[in-house]
Order: structure tokens, then sequence, then C-alpha cells
């Protein structure tokens, strides 16, 4: 056991290695002084946010190093929206099919498998967990683990009553569980003109902080995001709300701007391929309409795998490509195990370009005009790119479940 | 780098033997059939006719395949007045008029009656589109029935397409039986009208073998695709049948259309077969598994080759489901780069899945665009993208009839010259 973390605290350092100089890889066992210091910090930080947890019994929002796997609670007035946002993210649910869906009755409990496990618990409308009569919610079971609080607002009715709960809701959690991030999201937009959706999102936004300074309570976690499940804002709202519970979403994203800046890309995404969720992203300004077209991207590339992937090969076709002149296997033939792809638009020659980094997550950058020429050394580069990815994604499970194992950690295990 | 440069070299000469007889039986064949290119060189227009009852999605779909319409911004298109004439270019030989014929009770008549000739002759192809939500099926069938009459008529050559469309209102565990039931009873229809006509002419001849009549089936398609494509290539022998007439269920929702509608192309495209041919021998050279051709603007399948293993692609629909995928894609662009709709949106794609596949499409002539899916490996893409490239002036006749007639001797020649250069190249 004692061998087992410097190995990964190596590896930690690997990816800010790598975005330094992403075209000279380091493989060498060789920890240079740089890589030592980082070490030293991190194994500093880790301490604390244990300590921290052991004393107060509050997660840091920021790690995931909580028990079980982050969550994500939905919750709203009735007929808001809250099953139907789950099911077009999570279930891959044509949104003019959601029409059909019915009344959640109990609290519907999904897990989700990516590169992160979360948990997403829809609530129906109609309970009230603060203030039932006939049922106590146990607060610790639903909050302890909680990642994010999403609470939906149909901005197509009348949304005063959603509000005044929200702000009930707020001002509980504040007490209990100040850490907790709430996500509002103001639901329905479509056919909503822009003006009026902007109206709408201040009113909800200065009746809140109204509420909440009357209480007393500034700087309360809360965000507000437009959206609606007809076009990729709700994407975009989860994106958002997922980035805030990743660990070291700072780190990811400095690689992809480092990234960004060498190959000369406009903009880059980290996706997770099955939600279509963007982990990160550079730190150039958001832009709606690169999202929608790297995220249609990764659509093209699913459907294409569908249509030509699908089928096993006969054995003789592989004879044949493996024999002469070839011969080699066809592992060998492709340059690459994970898929890649990319293409050329008309307009300015832009061209985007995919890469899978492993079974959740691939990169999609939309690239400067005529750029396509260098793309064998932008593939080298994102390369050492995506193995820096995978092995960030590496050491932030481990860890995890190290500490699940454990429950108590000590220190001196983890100092050697 | 250096690594990729010398493994598409090493690709590139190994290729050679294969590409070299590839060239050579094709351009024996372009010369055996360079008199009937020389004739098929002068544009041909057809005349299409797009019937149905007022309302059953003729505009709609008009506009989905021809005018790069999204599904649902067909809601604001408005009712059809009289006739809708448009001329839309398919490929650089083919013109299509397109006549969008409103379908409300008093204009159906003014067709059958003051219009009757000017309508109903010269016609190529009728599309006659079914609403499978009609209230009142025995009058859209007397429509229909007045209608078939009024061709057989007039021009009896025509082909006729029945479109049974807005399927997707329909609970999909149902579709199949509904669509069959309806295909029976307008397959009767067909029949009683036709004979009525022929009895009033001396000369006909009333045979009516049920093969010859072709059903579009979903699960029937592979055998379906063999019988209709036969490997010669059709437009040789056609038996002489009363009317040639197809049935297909449709959808804007779904990529049912555009199968349709590839099928209603691909019996209008000239050289068809000399096209079909060429892609065969492109096919065996590069090692593909499956090469499509796609019009530029439409995106429908003009023509497509699949070797032994690809036939083995459980999906029969996928040649809709790319159009479908690669247009709705455009659409995308379209809205990324700010471009009006029509234009073109990308020139180049490539995807490799690792070990399983790898495919590329791109733009091929002015035209068309292909797509190829061939085994994995760097070397055998990047020879087989030269030589795709090699092999564009072959199918320069795709563009249409702007070369004259000496030019088209060079066409074969210069094909495999091109050919013969990828090849050899260092």
């Amino acid at each position: 056991m004692p061998p087992a973390p410097p190995a990964p605290l190596e590896h930690s350092s690997a990816p800010v290695d790598a975005e330094a100089d992403p075209l000279h890889r380091r493989f060498s066992s060789y920890l240079s002084p740089a890589v030592l210091s980082l070490q030293r910090i991190d194994e500093q930080n880790r301490q604390q946010q244990l300590q921290k947890k052991d004393g107060a019994k509050v997660p840091d929002p920021t790690t995931t190093q909580t028990k079980g796997k982050p969550r994500l609670l939905l919750m709203g007035q009735r007929r808001s929206g809250k099953s139907s946002i789950s099911s077009v993210v999570f279930h891959k649910l044509p949104p003019s099919e959601t029409l059909f869906l019915e009344s959640t009755a109990r609290i519907q409990k999904d897990s989700l498998n990516s590169f992160m496990e979360f948990q997403v618990w829809d609530f129906p409308g109609q309970i009230d967990i603060f203030d039932n009569p006939n049922f106590t919610f146990d607060m610790d079971a639903i909050f302890g683990e909680i990642g994010a609080l999403i609470w939906v607002i149909d901005a197509q009715d009348d949304y005063l009553e959603a509000v005044a709960r929200l702000n009930a809701t707020i001002l509980h959690l504040q007490r209990g569980y100040p850490h907790i991030n709430i996500e509002v999201f103001i639901h329905k937009v479509d056919g909503l003109s822009d003006d009026y959706k902007l109206d709408i999102q201040r009113d909800v936004t200065i009746r809140i902080q109204d509420e909440l300074s009357d209480q007393g309570i500034e700087n309360a976690p809360v965000n507000f995001h437009l959206t609606s499940i007809y076009n990729h804002s709700i994407f975009e709202a989860f994106s958002k709300v997922i980035q805030k519970l990743i660990p070291r979403l700072g780190q990811l994203e400095a690689m992809l701007t480092n990234l960004c800046r060498t190959c000369r890309f406009e903009k880059a995404y980290l996706f997770d391929v099955n939600t279509k969720i963007y982990i990160a992203t550079d730190s150039t300004p958001e832009d709606m309409a690169s999202y929608e077209i790297c995220s249609d991207y990764v659509d093209v590339i699913i459907d294409f795998t569908e249509v030509y992937g699908s089928w096993q090969r006969t054995q003789q076709w592989r004879d044949r490509l493996e024999g002469e002149p070839w011969n080699q296997p066809l592992e060998d033939q492709a340059a690459c195990e994970w898929a890649e792809s990319g293409m050329v638009l008309t307009d300015a020659q832009r061209p985007i370009m995919l890469r899978e980094v492993d079974r959740f997550l691939a990169l999609v950058a939309i690239m400067k005009e005529g750029s396509y020429d260098k793309m064998p050394q932008i593939n080298m580069n994102v390369d050492v790119v995506v193995k820096g990815l995978t092995e960030f994604f590496e050491i932030t499970k481990p860890k995890e479940t190290r500490v699940t194992d454990k429950g108590v950690p000590s220190g001196g295990v983890i100092q050697t | 780098m250096s690594d990729h440069e010398t493994a598409t070299a090493t690709a590139n000469t190994s290729s050679t033997p294969r590409a070299g007889d590839a060239g050579g039986g094709a351009l024996a064949a372009a010369q055996a059939q360079q008199a009937q290119i020389a004739q098929l060189k002068k544009v041909k227009k057809q005349k299409v006719l797009l019937m149905g009852k007022s309302g059953s999605g003729k505009s709609s779909m008009r506009s989905i395949i021809f005018s790069n319409y999204l599904a649902r911004d067909t809601r604001r298109l408005g009712a059809t007045i009289d006739i809708d004439l448009s001329h839309v270019k398919f490929l650089g030989n083919l013109t299509l008029n397109l006549w969008d014929c409103g379908g409300q009770e008093a204009f159906m008549e003014n067709y059958l009656s003051q219009q009757r000739a000017h309508v109903f002759s010269n016609v190529g192809v009728l599309i006659y589109v079914f609403d499978i939500e009609s209230r009142d099926v025995e009058r859209d069938l007397a429509t229909y029935v007045n209608i078939i009459s009024a061709l057989v008529q007039y021009s009896r050559e025509a082909k006729v397409f029945v479109l049974i469309h807005k399927m997707d209102l329909i609970q999909p565990m149902t579709r199949e039986d509904v669509f069959d039931h309806r295909v029976s009873v307008i397959r009767r229809k067909t029949a009683e009208a036709v004979a009525i006509v022929r009895k009033h002419k001396p000369e006909h001849q009333l045979q009516q073998h049920p093969q010859y009549y072709q059903q579009q089936h979903h699960h029937q398609q592979q055998q379906q695709q063999q019988q209709q494509f036969p490997p010669g290539g059709p437009g040789g022998a056609i038996p002489d049948i009363d009317i040639d007439m197809q049935l297909f269920a449709t959808s804007i929702w779904d990529q049912s259309l555009y199968k349709a509608w590839a099928s209603i192309i691909h019996d209008l495209v000239p050289n068809l077969s000399v096209i079909e041919m060429q892609l065969a021998s492109l096919g065996v050279a590069i090692d593909a598994d499956e090469i499509l051709l796609f019009e530029r603007t439409s995106f429908l399948v003009v023509s497509k080759w699949t070797s032994r293993e690809g036939e083995r692609n459980p999906y029969g629909d996928r040649f809709e489901r790319m159009s479908n995928i690669l247009k709705s894609w455009k659409h995308t662009c379209a809205k990324f780069t700010g471009t009006p709709r029509n234009a073109e949106q990308f020139s180049d794609f490539e995807y490799k899945m690792g070990a399983n596949f790898s495919i590329f499409v791109t733009k091929f002539t002015t035209n068309t665009y292909i797509l190829v899916c061939m085994p994995p490996g760097e070397a055998r893409f990047n020879s087989a993208k030269l030589n795709v490239g090699a092999a564009r002036p072959w199918f320069k006749f795709l563009d249409g009839p702007a070369v004259p007639g000496p030019a088209s001797s060079q066409m074969g020649v210069g094909g495999a010259g091109g050919y013969g250069e990828s090849g050899g190249g260092p």
C-alpha cells in the first residue's frame, strides 16, 4: 500500500506538464523540482479537505471526495418539466415525445454512468419536503451527498408560487447545507422573445435576491439559466451545473486552453458523448453557436458508428486485409485505437475535429481557417493532451475509491 | 508525419496493379458505351407531376427535398394555388420540371377537364400523395382513379409513385398492417382504372402479372433492391407492363421520405448503368466496403455500390439514413456559418473508427458528394482518398452536357490516365 500513493501523484502533475509542452512527452521516472513541489501542494490541499470533512461534516463542493456519487436533485412545481428534462438529457428521449410522460408520483432515482458517476433524483412537484405533515424526510439522506439542487421554473406559467417555494427551500438549505449549489432553470423559454426571456430572468433574480437579503443571507450560491428542451440550452445549462462538480476543473480548462493556443483552435470542448454535456472547455468566451455545432458533430459521429460499425466483420474479410501486401494486423494498420474524425466547412475552410478520449469522453474542437494542412501536427498535439486527460481521469477515480474504502483516511499512510 | 508519407507511398505502389486493371476494364466499358453516353449527353427534361388531395403534404415534401427546409419549417407553407411550376436541376444533365398541383377539389376538376391535355401529356413521372389520416378514403380513391385514367390516356409510359404520407401519425405497431391494407386497395383501384381506359382502345394488351408490380416494403428491402437493379443495370429490357407503379410509406419526420424520393430519382438519372459500373470498379480498386453517391443539394442517393462484406450490414435503411444525417448536418453548418441553406456547407469529412472501419465523405464532382466506407488502416485510407480524387474525371459526365462530342472520348482515357498517375506516384 505505501508505494501506491506516489504513483498517482506523479500522474497528477502529468497534465500540467503535458500542456506546458505538448510536443515533448515525458514518460521518465525522473521528477523535476516543479513536479515535486506540485506533489507537495497537492498533498496539503487534500489533507485540508479531509480535515474539513471530518470536522464539520461539510463536503467541499469543489471536490467529490464524498461517500457516494455526486447527486443532482431536480425540484420545482408540478408540471414544470423536471421529468422531461431528465428524460431528454439522460435518456435521449426526443423532446416531442415528452408530452406523453406521466406525472411523477415518487422520487425517481437514476444513476448515470459516465466519466464520473452521477445520481439524478427527480422529485415529484406536489411534495414539499420541508413542510410535510404526513412524513418527515431524512434531510441528511437527501442533501448529505448532494452535488447540486436544480430548481425548475416554468417561464410560461405564473411563476410567483414557484419563486416563493424556491425561496423557502433556499432558506432551509442555507441553515443546514450552505455549500449546496442552487441552480435555477427558468424553463420552457422556447417561443418567448429574447427580451421577454431576459425580463423574466431579471424578475426572478430580483425576487430571490430581495428575499434572501431580507433574511440576512448574502452571497448564496444561486445561479440562473434559461433553458428549453427543444434546443441546446438545456444541455448547456447542465454542462455548467456538472462542471462545478468536477474536481480540479481549472486544470482541465488550462489544458484545453493551452491546446487551443498551440494548435490555433477557436474553441475546444470535452464532451460526455452519451449526454452531450460538455465537462470542460477552454477559457475563450462562451459561444452557443460553437457548442451547437460541436454537439451536433458528436451526433453525426454516433450515427455513422451505429450504421457502419454495428456488425461483426467476417474472418475472410480480416484475413484478406491482413495478408499481402499489408502483412499486419488491422489494429496495427490503424493509427489510433479510438475514434478520430475531421471535417472541413466550406465557409472559410474552417475544420472541425473530434477525438475520442475514452469510452465516455470526446474532444471536439473548431479550428481556425486553413489549418487543415497542419492536421498531422495537430493530431500529435491532441494525442498528447488526450493522454494527459486519460491520466487526469485515472487519478481522480482511484482517489475517490480510496477515501471511500477507508472511511477515515489517516494522513500517515498517504504521506508515507 | 514522415511515417504517414511513406505509408501512403507504399500503399500507392502496391495498389497499382489493381488500379490499373480496374482502369483498363472501365476504359473498355466506357468505349463500348460511348455511343450511348453521347446520346444521353443532352440535358434530359422530365415532367414530374406531384398530385394528391389538398393538405396531404406535397409542397412540404418538395420543400424538404429540394429547398432544404427543416421538417418543422414546413408549417409555414400555405396552400398551393393552382399549379406551382419549378425547374429543379439535378446533377448536370437532368432537369426536373416539377408540377406541384394544388389539391383543392376545384383545381382537381380543372386539371381533369379544361387543362387535361396540358397537364397530363408528356408526363415522365406521377407522384401521387395519399394522406393516411384522411377521413374520406373513398373520395380520395375516386379522385385518384380519375387522375390515373387521365394519365394512362395521355402518357402511357409514365411511371407512377404512390406515397402514403404522414405515416408518423399511425401507431408504430400497426404501421405495417395499415400500409399493406392501403397498398392492396390502391393496387386494385389502379388496375380497375387502367382496365376501363384500355377497353376504349382496341390495341391494348391487358396483361397484368403481379410480379411486375414491385411493392416497397421495409422488410423486403434487400431482395427488393436486387429486383430493382439487376446487376446488368436497368434501363435495357423493361417488360411492357401496363403501369409501372411503386408504393412507399413516408413521413417528413424521418428518413422514409428520402427513401421514396431516392427511388423516384433513381429511375430518372441518365447514364445510370455507366455510373453503377464505374462506381463498382472504383470500389474494387480501393478495397471499399460501400460507396454512396449523393446529389449535392438534396443529398439523395443517386447510386450505390456495396461489397460482399458490406451487404452483411444489418441496417437495410442506411442509405436514406445517411441522406437524412448529412442533410441535418448541413442545417447545423448553415446555422453556424450563417450562409444560405442551399449553399454548399462542407467539403471534406473523414472518420476513422479505430480498428473497425474508416469513412470519408468528400466533394466529388461539381454536383455530387461521395461517401466511402472502408476497412481500417491509415495507408489504405490515404491511398483510397487519392484514388477517389483521381477517379473524378471518370464521373465528369455527371456534371452535365457542357463537354461536347470529342471531349467525351477523352473521358475514358483521361480517367484511366488519372488513375495510373495516382497509382504510380512515388
